[in-house]
């Protein structure tokens, strides 16, 4: 199909591209900007003044909960929320039920992901049998089912010895490793920031050094396999120190940050707010600050790190709750807010959810330059909406923005030329 | 979602009673001065005030306990209120959802009042967040958070015996990570302004950085800790203590934090011994100073129903007074 996408801002930081043009679309490829292709006769028009254009966005976590949990989501739902977010890849974790350990549970995953055509999906593999962290997973037949990473979702990490030969035999399959970095014997079942908050509420804590300890594990035994490794969801600055230092002497190590944790900090918990119930917990305003430098500074991408639960899982006492928030849709106007607030310029905003995850899965995608693939959103950057549970087309209702205002809505969203979402005009 | 609620009402008066934050001192006093006015009653020949005819308590207890639930009953029997006592197994309360459907089905049988004791931190906030409005919600201990009444009684028992809070040295000692009592009481004691609140106790029960977020001193040796002490608030020591390795055995706990009449020796000639109870003996201290001429632990139980019933009458009977308007 012919599309041209006429008057937009076409905002792609990979080609250090910003500017107002028209972008022609055939065959699921950009086959041109500013000018059109020779006979080109477009059969969809989408004008796209006063918006944005974007690569679509690359999210490196988001839990569909199925198969096992359907319900608090299922694929359908969520990647219909993911495509109304302008997300068109998405890397969901392998901790379903059953745990992704298995090419059936790959195939499953993705067959219903391909029936539901609304966004790309990706798995990450579980890094062992049922996540139980005992035994390797077969991870070469997980590769050859197509999974692009093997992980321990969010479980604390294994044993070094466990850990030392995932990183080597994931290395032969050619994998690279999405670790969350947790030391379960230090956050054992802590559930908010050791400090202030944790004493002052008599919740129990789990303390900076559970994720510090762990990174630094990772960071030695990634030096010492040359594995490549991805580290998930940090949230203190003496992480993004120690990543920082790793990258300075080339190791191929990245990371990210939830997007949650880029605006909130763990007094934001107010008395025992449980949509703010994360793991890891929200950490006081200095790391906050230092993720969104470490953001300035490139090092970081951005993962919607979407969590849909159904209400009971979050109404309940603060250490009955389960930790987690929807994110797919407010994962966009959350980096937009950043970006309006002064903390990132549009371009950083931008490469931290598309070529950054891109390139972190080895996605040749998160770009509009000519010959890429045309997954791109239409973004309203002025429409103004109140996230409330019946703005949400995610089965996960319960986010930990309720009731904030945010500006910019993903007003279309097409995946490799094909139009996946389009929001009715009242609702923009 | 679960943002918690004020525990008082557009006028500030108590309407729920959640924890020590968020009381004014006046606040704190006009209940101390209200429990003394029941502190006679459990000494004349009818026992009862009808402060509470006709009103229903739940005691809603998810967690085992004698003192506080048999203390909560008294009070609210001796106000004259009907008493339902709920001991609901732990095991209910694996899914929230229980506690909120545990809620409705009584307000359905229209209760007046929840006292509850629960293993989850935050657990009366969220049931105070979804009473209906002339419903009130008494914490009587949610897990390491808050024990408001327990803070309070110890509160009106110093009060009786050295009523200068500012002229007074409190120490607390022993696990105060882990203790609703040191929480709400480090709150009552500053709000009352005492002199000088100490926490004494090994670094693996203390919160890092209480000295700094709380203004409280810590200390680690007994001996120092309890120079010059006008009161020691002993913490109980749950057992299981040695399994998180916070401590490596209770005889070494006792010997370095328990009060004996030698260690007691170092602190005021005067000074006063309490403890929450129920006391672990030969662990937080031995027999002779449990029962020995300086202990108010004793008084701290008898205190307990008339401060639960100043509570209890002024919540419940605030609802009352709003209802005639």
């Amino acid at each position: 199909m012919k599309i041209a996408v006429r008057g937009g801002r076409v905002v792609d930081p990979a080609n250090q591209l910003e500017t107002v043009t028209d972008l022609f679309i055939d065959s699921g490829k950009i086959k041109g900007l500013g000018q059109a292709p020779k006979a080109f006769q477009a059969e969809l028009d989408l004008d796209a003044r006063g918006k944005l254009v974007l690569p679509g966005l690359v999210d490196l976590c988001a839990h569909l909960r199925e198969p096992g949990q359907e319900h608090k989501a299922t694929i359908a739902s969520e990647t219909l929320a993911a495509a109304a977010g302008g997300v068109t890849s998405l890397c969901c974790p392998p901790d379903t039920h059953p745990v992704a350990d298995l090419p059936s549970i790959l195939e499953l995953i993705q067959r219903r992901a391909r029936q539901a055509a609304r966004t790309r999906v990706l798995v990450c593999g579980a890094l062992t049998r049922k996540l139980a962290h005992r035994e390797l997973s077969d991870m070469d037949a997980l590769r050859r089912e197509g999974c692009v990473a093997v992980g321990n979702a969010r479980t604390p990490l294994p044993d070094s010895g466990l850990l030392r030969r995932a990183m080597e035999y994931a290395t032969t399959c050619g994998l690279p490793l999405h670790l969350y970095a947790e030391e379960g014997s230090l956050s054992g079942d802590g559930m908010v920031n050791e400090g202030p908050v944790s004493t002052r509420w008599g919740l129990p804590s789990f303390p900076e050094v559970a994720e510090t300890v762990a990174v630094a594990r990772v960071l030695l035994l990634a030096a010492q396999s040359g594995a490549r490794v991805h580290l998930c969801r940090l949230s203190t600055a003496a992480s993004l120190h120690m990543v920082a230092e790793a990258r300075a002497r080339n190791l191929p190590i990245s990371a990210d940050v939830g997007v949650n944790y880029l605006h909130l900090c763990d007094t934001d918990l107010g008395l025992f707010d449980s949509s703010r119930h994360l793991r890891p917990p929200l950490r006081p305003e200095s790391d906050r600050e230092a993720l969104r430098e470490a953001l300035r500074q490139g090092l970081l991408s951005v993962c919607s790190d979407h969590q849909p639960h159904e209400p009971e899982a979050k109404q309940a006492p603060f250490q009955a709750t389960e930790a987690g928030s929807s994110s797919l849709e407010l994962f966009l106007p959350l980096m937009l807010r950043l970006v309006r607030e002064g903390h990132l310029e549009l371009s950083q905003a931008v490469s931290a959810v598309t070529h950054h995850p891109a390139a972190v899965m080895g996605l040749p995608r998160g770009t509009l330059g000519v010959g890429a693939a045309a997954d791109l959103c239409l973004v309203d950057p002025e429409a103004e909406w109140t996230v409330s549970p019946e703005e949400l087309l995610s089965a996960g209702k319960m986010t930990s923005c309720d009731g904030w205002r945010l500006h910019g809505r993903v007003t279309h969203t097409l995946l490799d030329g094909r139009l996946v979402f389009e929001r009715a005009r009242q609702e923009t | 979602m679960n943002k918690g609620v004020p525990q008082l009402d557009a006028e500030g008066q108590l309407r729920h009673l959640l924890c020590i934050d968020g009381l004014s001192r006046e606040l704190l006093l006009r209940i101390l001065d209200y429990a003394e006015t029941f502190r006679g009653v459990d000494r004349r020949p009818v026992k009862k005030s009808p402060l509470l005819r006709g009103k229903t308590v739940v005691n809603l207890f998810f967690e085992p306990s004698t003192r506080t639930r048999i203390t909560f009953e008294l009070a609210a029997k001796r106000l004259a209120a009907d008493v339902l006592n709920l001991d609901v197994g732990q095991s209910a309360t694996r899914k929230g959802e229980s506690l909120a459907n545990t809620l409705r089905t009584l307000e359905a049988m229209h209760c007046d009042m929840f006292v509850i004791r629960h293993p989850h931190s935050g657990a009366a906030h969220f049931l105070a967040s979804r009473a209906v409005p002339h419903v009130s919600v008494i914490n009587a201990g949610d897990n390491c958070h808050a024990h408001p009444t327990q803070a309070l009684l110890d509160m009106f028992t110093i009060r009786r015996h050295r009523p200068d809070f500012g002229a007074l040295c409190v120490a607390l000692i022993g696990d105060v990570l882990h203790s609703r009592v040191a929480r709400s009481e480090i709150r009552a004691l500053q709000l009352l302004g005492a002199g000088e609140i100490r926490i004494i106790g090994p670094r693996t029960l203390i919160p890092a950085d209480l000295k700094r977020d709380w203004g409280v001193r810590v200390m680690h040796d007994l001996r120092e800790g309890l120079r010059d002490c006008d009161v020691a608030i002993c913490l109980r020591l749950q057992r299981e203590r040695m399994q998180g390795h916070y401590l490596p055995s209770l005889g070494e706990y006792y010997h370095r934090y328990g009060l004996t009449e030698r260690s007691l020796a170092w602190a005021k000639e005067d000074s006063l011994v309490m403890h929450p109870g129920p006391v672990n003996l030969g662990i937080e201290m031995d027999a002779a100073v449990a029962e020995g001429p300086r202990s108010l632990i004793l008084e701290q139980v008898s205190n307990g129903i008339a401060v639960r019933m100043a509570v209890m009458a002024l919540t419940l009977g605030r609802a009352a007074s709003q209802r005639r308007k």
